[in-house]
This record gives structure tokens, sequence and C-alpha cells, in this order.
């Protein structure tokens, strides 16, 4: 994380929709200003002692010169606040956290062979972005994306990934099974996930297995997003790492 | 405009807002967001003699109005604090002017006295000794609750500590003026309180408590007024200055804990909440004082004892 471009701000929502009963997409006032595809902010639309304690820590779905995007599951208290924001509303944000998917890195590891992203239930969300700076790099990934049942988000990720593989536990839609049952990283240079744990843990075997390099964005519950709370401390090979600031992205095998 | 310009223990402050133990880092995780020449000091992060890891499990959880934490004071040692990570906090000092406190736990009396002895000899302006963590087996809290345990480590620390050194006392105290007594005699500069309350919390789904330690510090405005109570207390019971902590997210609330008594507060989980904090309750509290006619923040602590 470059910790000087980083800020707190107050922005203007411009709109919010639903693209499932619990599934919220925000957009926000303001480019990214330089933020990376995997980082994240600290949303908060509530003052002083009218909402709960702590702001949200949300990653970043999409952007562009004058907007931010933001998908999120309506998981308690906060969420639901976010949830009811409206356009014209303020919200402030501290951001971008974290050190997210360094794209310069993963297109010289990568070298001539594609790219696949891999997604899971609302862990799709950093990856929309992702995709379409792989894609203006030049690097259009193939996206796998895994859903419990019927799955959203899907239409934004087409312009920008190669080919979309799809999986759903239900069979609501694409493979019925798991999402890593698709993935074959022998083919990839590196692939690059975020999910459920189990699901990113599947994946790190899988590429394991394949000797294909496999970066996971973790998440972790967080009071302060900055690396001074230790509440998101985990074990790593390299020793205490705090996801929200030496990750959320890491290399598989530093962390499983 | 009211001057915040303070001092604690001979160590000049830019304002009596430091940034408390646990919730600031070392510093440098909260210079995008704060003008540090308007807070007074950072206590950092509880070090223990040697480094480690801390609590496994979940180790936070929001409540009304506060969060609960389980952390255990993972940290790096003091010699590793020492080598990397007081050069960033005297850094800030040098740019920003603010005092560097080192926060010292222990396991037993040998890790405090060595612990103290390192940091004696290193650059830190105000030795914390906390005696207050609730989230470590015998960390610390075992010296905290009986008056007389807590003289003891104060004075074995004492010994070999030329350096300001302010005992931090938790809440969980069997009286907190006899506490506040015993450190004072036993050779404590000053004194801070409180630490986090002792609380609980329990997973209905999963029908087992939140957390390994089944029990969790508290902290955020819920505990306000009880920590408050307790500084009041403190500021009667001594002589020496009591830093008062616990709650604080504005600048009224830092006036509540001047008047009391407090000779600065410190501002600790609002920082989560908001990173600008230290330098909004600050700003907020200069206000306050312009608004009541205070001059100085000196005019107005204790100025609701009478």
């Amino acid at each position: 994380m470059n910790v000087q471009s980083c800020k707190w701000e107050q922005a203007a929502v411009l709109g919010s929709e639903r693209l499932a009963p619990d599934i919220v997409r925000l957009t926000v006032a303001g480019g990214p200003a330089g933020a990376l595809p995997g980082q994240f902010y600290m949303l908060r639309a509530w003052q002083g002692g009218e909402g709960p304690f702590l702001s949200r820590p949300i990653s970043l779905h999409d952007a562009d010169a004058g907007t931010r995007r933001f998908l999120f599951q309506i998981k308690g208290a906060g969420t639901q606040r976010l949830a009811a924001l409206e356009a014209g509303w303020p919200l402030t944000l501290t951001g971008p956290l974290g050190n997210g998917f360094a794209l310069p890195d993963v297109l010289q590891t990568a070298g001539d062979r594609p790219v696949a992203v891999v997604g899971g239930g609302i862990g799709t969300a950093p990856l929309l972005y992702l995709c379409r700076r792989l894609h203006a790099a030049g690097k259009a990934p193939d996206f796998f994306a895994g859903f419990r049942d019927e799955p959203y988000g899907l239409d934004a990720f087409a312009p920008f990934a190669g080919r979309t593989a799809l999986a759903t536990d239900s069979g609501a839609a694409g493979h019925r099974g798991l999402v890593t049952d698709l993935l074959e990283p022998a083919a990839y240079g590196i692939v690059l996930a975020c999910g459920p744990e189990p699901m990113l843990r599947a994946v790190a075997a899988k590429c394991k297995a394949a000797g294909t390099p496999c970066l996971v964005s973790l998440e972790k519950r967080m009071a302060c997003g900055l690396g001074a709370c230790l509440g998101c401390t985990i074990r790593t090979a390299n020793g205490p790492r705090a996801v929200c600031k030496d990750g959320p992205v890491f290399f598989a095998g530093e962390v499983f | 405009m009211a001057d915040l310009k303070t001092s604690l223990l001979g160590i000049p402050l830019n304002s009596p807002v430091l940034g408390a133990s646990g919730t600031a880092g070392y510093g440098p995780e909260y210079e995008p967001f704060v003008d540090y020449t308007r807070v007074g000091g950072i206590c950092g992060k509880g070090l223990t003699l040697h480094g480690q890891f801390g609590n496994e499990g979940e180790r936070l959880y929001e409540t009304p109005a506060g969060l609960m934490n389980s952390i255990g004071l993972q940290n790096p040692g003091v010699e590793h604090f020492i080598a990397v990570e007081l050069p960033k906090m005297l850094a800030l000092k040098q740019r920003y002017g603010i005092a560097v406190i080192a926060n010292l736990g222990g396991h037993d009396e040998d890790e405090y006295v060595e612990g103290a002895r390192l940091l004696d000899a290193s650059g830190v302006d105000i030795i914390e000794l906390n005696i207050s963590c609730p989230n470590v087996r015998a960390g610390g809290m075992a010296y905290g609750v009986r008056a007389e345990a807590a003289g003891t480590v104060t004075a074995m620390v004492r010994r070999v500590c030329q350096k300001p050194l302010m005992v931090k006392l938790s809440p969980q105290a069997e009286n907190i003026p006899d506490m506040c007594r015993a450190v004072e005699a036993a050779g404590a500069d000053a004194i801070s309180l409180v630490n986090t309350f002792q609380g609980c919390a329990i997973d209905v789904y999963k029908r087992r408590p939140v957390f390994d330690n089944v029990f969790a510090g508290l902290s955020g405005p819920a505990i306000r007024p009880i920590a408050l109570r307790m500084v009041w207390q403190a500021a009667g019971a001594v002589r020496i200055p009591v830093v008062g902590l616990g709650g604080i997210a504005t600048g009224r609330d830092a006036l509540e804990f001047i008047m009391a008594g407090a000779a600065a507060v410190q501002v600790g989980a609002a920082s989560f909440a908001d990173p600008r904090a230290m330098q909004t309750v600050a700003e907020e509290l200069e206000a306050w004082l312009d608004r009541l006619g205070f001059q100085t923040v000196d005019e107005a602590r204790g100025a609701a004892r009478g």
C-alpha cells in the first residue's frame, strides 16, 4: 500500500441497485485515483453514535475516471445501512487500503501465458476491476465464477473476460458443482482468486499441483483497516501478517 | 483560540490529546489522516520483552457503541521495537513534536524489569507500564487487580527506570483509589486509566463464546461514563498526574475528563471508527475551551471539582 495515496474523504452516492435480494451495487462519485484492483475502502454512512461503531471494509468493485463502484452482500447492521443509501446522500471513505493485485508483477509472472481469474459468490466483487485492468493491459483473463445458487453481476465481466466459466452448487446456472471443477491451472501463467476460504484452498491446491503461481485475496473482520488494531492478523510462512495492510492479496503458498 | 499546549511529566505536548496504546499503531499508520502537530503524543502498541503472536481465533467483536477485542498483546518484542519501530516514532517526533510513549506489558516481574531496563536506555520519552491487559493469561492483569501486586511490580520497575513512568490501570482493579495510591507510593510518576473492561460475547449459532479466551476487552463510547467516574476517583486520590481514557470520541468527551482532573487524555477505539479522531478531538476541544471562555487547557483542568 502506498500509504500516502490513501485518504479520508466524503463523496456523494450516485446510485444504488439491487442485483439480488441481498446484493447491492453502490456507485460513488470520484475516480479511483491510482487504486489497484483488490484494494478496499472503509465505508461509513452514519455519524457519531447513530449507527454501528466501526466502518465497513468493502473492496473496490469497478471504477472509471469519475466513479467508483462497490458490490457487497447485506450481512448485518452496517451493510444494511450502506444498502439504504440513495443517490445524493453522503458517504465517507477511507482508502484505498491494502496491497491489491500488483498488475506489473501479475503480467510479468504470466509472461506469454493466459491469466485465470476465479471468484466465488460475493468474492467476485473485486475481480471486475481486476478483469477491466487486465483487459486494458492487453491480457483479457479467463473468468471462472462460482455461486451457491442464482449468479449475479456476471454481465459486467463479459467485455473484459476472454472465456467465462460458471458453476453453481444448486445447478441453477452453468456447471452443477464447484468452480474448481472447471479450473485447469496448468493452462495458465497465473491464477488470481477471491472467494470463501474453502474455495481458495481448493484453488491453491490445484495450482500447487500444476506448478502455477496463485494469488488469493482474503477476508477477515477488521476494525481500522490500517494495520493498527491487529484484529485481522493471520499466520503466514513469513510470520504474522495483517490482512488489511500486508494483504488482502497474498501468494497462496504464503498463507495456505 | 485557546492554547492546547500543555506538558506531562516535563515533556511538552502539542495538545493534551494522545493516541492510546493498541489503537494508534506506532504512529505512521495515521500519518495520512492526522495532523500530528495537534496531537500530544502516541502510546505505542503494547510490548512484551519477547515478541508474541497474540491470540488465536476471533479477535474483534462490535458491540453497541463499542468494540470488544482479544488481540492478546501481539507485538514484535522490545528489542525489535527499539531497532525498527522506535525510529519511526522518533521521526514523527522530529517532524511534528509528538511525545513518544512506549507501553510495556509482561508475563512476570522479571520480564517487566528487563523490558523496562531496555526501554529506559532507548529514545522514548515516557514508559507506560501496562498492568492491565485483560487478554493475556497472567499478562499484566494479574498485577492490575490487587493494589499490593501493582505496587510491587511498579516498585521493581521504578528501580531500573530513570525515565518518566506512567502506570496504566485496569478498571478491574478491586478499588481504584487504593490502587492509585499504591502505584503512587511505589514510585509511579503518573497514572493512566482505564484499560478495557472485561466482557463476554456468545456466538448463538455455534453455541459457544465468540472469543477463544471467553472474555475480551470492551472499549468505545459504551464505557465512557464508567471510565470517567474512575478518572474522577483517581484524580482525587493522588497528587501525580492522571491521564484519562475510555471511550473518548469528541472534544466534549475530552473536556469532561479534563474537567474531572485529567492532565491529558488518550483517544483509543475512536481512531478505528474515524482515522482522523486524534486530530478532531483536539480541534473540538479547542473550540469548546473557546466557547466556555478558557484561555488554556490548563485552566480547565479539574474545573468540575470546585
